[in-house]
């Protein structure tokens, strides 16, 4: 039991990493309707620029800061030179353009900052937490906590963001019909600047924590692979369905990982090992034959 | 002038309805066909054959199963790799399993799995759409790669999946030379590539377009959903799974589902966007540019590298190889969003009023 509980929140917490990721996703499509693809690659650029600005001796608050100023340039560029002459095309198309800007930025980051796995040191230690372990016998990483908590601050601030201010809405209108918006006075392209600048933000908080676990390296751009079926279980729309499916995921495919490959071994024989790989896929796939909107998308209702 | 069809009148149905009405066309085709068949096994050397023939057309075999199917029917997948992973596997083992079989049967066998696969992936499209769906295909891309290597039945108990293919007997023929596999490749590929271009513009390829254009609007005019997408996934799965048999069998020898990667995907994906989202031609054109594009960049930034006396490293090279692909993508869905085919297409029309240009 203990090891059960173990393994559930170990999955949860690392679900909050991929709920950290799926923000990004959710930020872009909420207001502006591009589902982006590349935001597994700006996660990747973020910590690079972090960690490139730090090996030319900057100390780590002023890495961040122009990291964040390169995430936020970054984004107004792409709002300028691609999503604004994209404007009135078919959403498709602009999920496409942005598989090319994410190729774009994976070629692109390494040349600039080197492509050599790098360690991120944040001051926070990825090591069990001796009280938990002691009294509990279970091994929880405090790294974990403070990413969850990091997480759970930046969704709470997205969620008000988006429902209770000026910016929120015009954000909500723009994603709703961007000729609509257009036509009432909302500058659509402020507003997909800011959007963008966001997504940076967003994705540098995410790139932070996953390159300060991982190191900062060219498997960053996968975390947006890890939050794509947790963006379909929650719903592309909804930042609380981000948390909430990050946390279904996270624990299923850790609980998938541990307790289903014996079985099949007995069932066929052989190892079974890496469902990690597909299961949360199955798992969102599933799960959209059921509530074709996700978690908490909104219901759309088609007219001609 | 060249290209003009004032006078060319169609007596008959059957004149009005072939494939290429217009007589430049078929002049241009058959010139083409001739080229491809007995020119170029006359001229181009060996490595051509292996290393740029055989894969271009294998990869255009691919890029014409996703565009029929993202193209054509709308419905944006982003495993097509994983399908020609199926179509290689199930060729190998029909090869293996039954005795005496002969090799295109073997194919066809490929390709029919493939497309079983494909329909049951494709069964979630009548519920979802958009980008759900586009997410939904990664679970094909990841969940067929791992089945493939966790299975050993499947590869025939090799360690980690990896197969090497049978021979390619035909007739009692052993085909050994790179020549006389581009010549198997290039009839399979010509034979299916006019398949398609009839199956478009056939009632099945209009209920494609209906359904691509809108969905909602399509059943209601009376186009019946369900198994005109599902059709759709079985056609694109099958061309696909052609393609990976031939990848197999034909270029590689030696194939391990590692070797079907998402990224594999992704450059069929982007074969059709630069050579044009629901053309034929286009899925040429896009596997031709796609497969030089590196060849050109590898010869030509060392050279410019060397002109402007920078250090280069071939890491860096690969760096550029990434960059310009993206870059290129977004160029052509903001400059050309209907790729090559589409400039092919404005070419012809000068052509029409040549040499007056208006």
């Amino acid at each position: 039991m203990n090891f059960f509980l173990e393994v559930l929140i170990g999955g949860l917490l690392s679900g909050v990493m991929y709920a950290l990721v799926a923000l990004g996703f959710v930020m872009i499509y909420k207001a502006s309707g591009v589902f982006n693809f590349a935001q597994g690659a700006m996660v990747y650029l973020a910590a690079l620029s972090v960690v490139g600005c730090m090996e030319k001796g900057a100390p780590l608050w002023l890495a961040i800061i122009l990291a964040f100023v390169v995430m936020t340039l970054f984004g107004i560029a792409t709002e300028k030179y691609v999503l604004r002459k994209l404007v009135n095309q078919p959403p498709i198309a602009l999920f496409m353009a942005t598989i090319g800007l994410a190729f774009f930025i994976e070629g692109l980051a390494p040349m600039i900052f080197g492509s050599e796995p790098r360690a991120l040191d944040l001051g926070i230690v990825d090591e069990p937490i001796p009280w938990v372990l002691d009294n509990w016998n279970m091994v929880i990483s405090k790294f974990d906590l403070v990413a969850s908590g990091v997480g759970a601050i930046l969704v709470a601030t997205l969620a008000l963001f988006f429902q209770y201010t000026r910016v929120g809405r015009a954000l909500r209108a723009v994603a709703d019909d961007h000729q609509a918006a257009l036509s009432i006075g909302i500058p659509l392209q402020n507003i997909w600047a800011i959007v963008w600048g966001v997504a940076g933000f967003v994705a540098l908080v995410a790139g932070m924590m996953w390159g300060a676990r991982n190191g900062v390296q060219f498997a960053l751009t996968f975390t947006a692979l890890k939050a794509l079926p947790v963006l379909i279980l929650g719903g592309f729309t909804s930042v609380p369905g981000a948390i909430v499916g990050g946390l279904i995921i996270g624990a299923s495919e850790k609980l998938a990982e541990i307790y289903i490959p014996p079985v099949m071994q007995d069932l066929f024989g052989g190892n079974f090992g890496g469902i990690e790989g597909w299961f949360p896929y199955v798992l969102a796939l599933l799960f959209l034959l059921v509530r074709p909107e996700g978690l908490f998308g909104e219901k759309h209702i088609d007219r001609v | 002038m060249l290209y003009r069809e004032a006078g060319q009148f169609k007596t008959t149905y059957a004149a009005d309805q072939q494939l290429f009405p217009i007589r430049q066309d078929r002049i241009g085709v058959i010139t083409l066909l001739l080229v491809a068949f007995i020119g170029v096994p006359l001229f181009a050397s060996e490595y051509w054959f292996s290393a740029i023939l055989i894969p271009f057309l294998i990869f255009s075999l691919a890029a014409l199963g996703l565009n029929i199917l993202t193209g054509y029917a709308g419905q944006l997948s982003l495993g097509s790799a994983a399908f020609m992973a199926v179509g290689a596997y199930a060729a190998y083992n029909f090869q293996l399993r039954i005795e005496g079989i002969p090799l295109i049967v073997s194919f066809i066998c490929g390709g029919l799995t493939a497309a079983g696969v494909g329909i049951l992936f494709g069964l979630p499209s009548l519920r979802i759409k958009g980008f759900y769906l586009a997410v939904a295909t990664l679970a094909a891309q990841f969940f067929i790669v791992w089945c493939l290597t966790k299975f050993p039945w499947l590869s025939n108990n090799s360690s980690s999946g990896v197969i090497s293919t049978q021979k390619l007997i035909i007739f009692g023929h052993e085909l050994t030379t790179p020549t006389e596999k581009y010549l198997l490749v290039l009839s399979i590929v010509v034979f299916l590539a006019l398949a398609a271009k009839n199956m478009v513009r056939s009632t099945t390829g209009r209920a494609w377009m209906a359904v691509r254009d809108m969905d909602v609007a399509a059943s209601v005019i009376g186009i019946r959903l369900m198994p005109t997408k599902l059709l759709a996934f079985a056609v694109s799965s099958f061309y696909c799974g052609v393609a990976g048999a031939l990848y197999a069998f034909c270029y590689l020898g030696s194939v391990e589902p590692d070797g079907f990667s998402l990224e594999m995907s992704f450059k069929i994906l982007f074969m059709i966007i630069i050579g044009g989202v629901g053309s034929i031609m286009g899925s040429f054109l896009g596997a031709a540019f796609i497969l030089l594009l590196p060849v050109f960049l590898d010869i030509a930034l060392p050279f410019l590298a060397g002109l402007f006396g920078l250090p280069f490293s071939s890491a860096t090279v690969s760096h550029i190889q990434i960059t310009v692909f993206g870059a290129l993508i977004m160029f052509f869905l903001i400059v050309e969003p209907h790729g090559l085919a589409r400039l092919w297409q404005i070419a012809k029309e000068k052509l029409r009023l040549w040499p007056f240009p208006h």
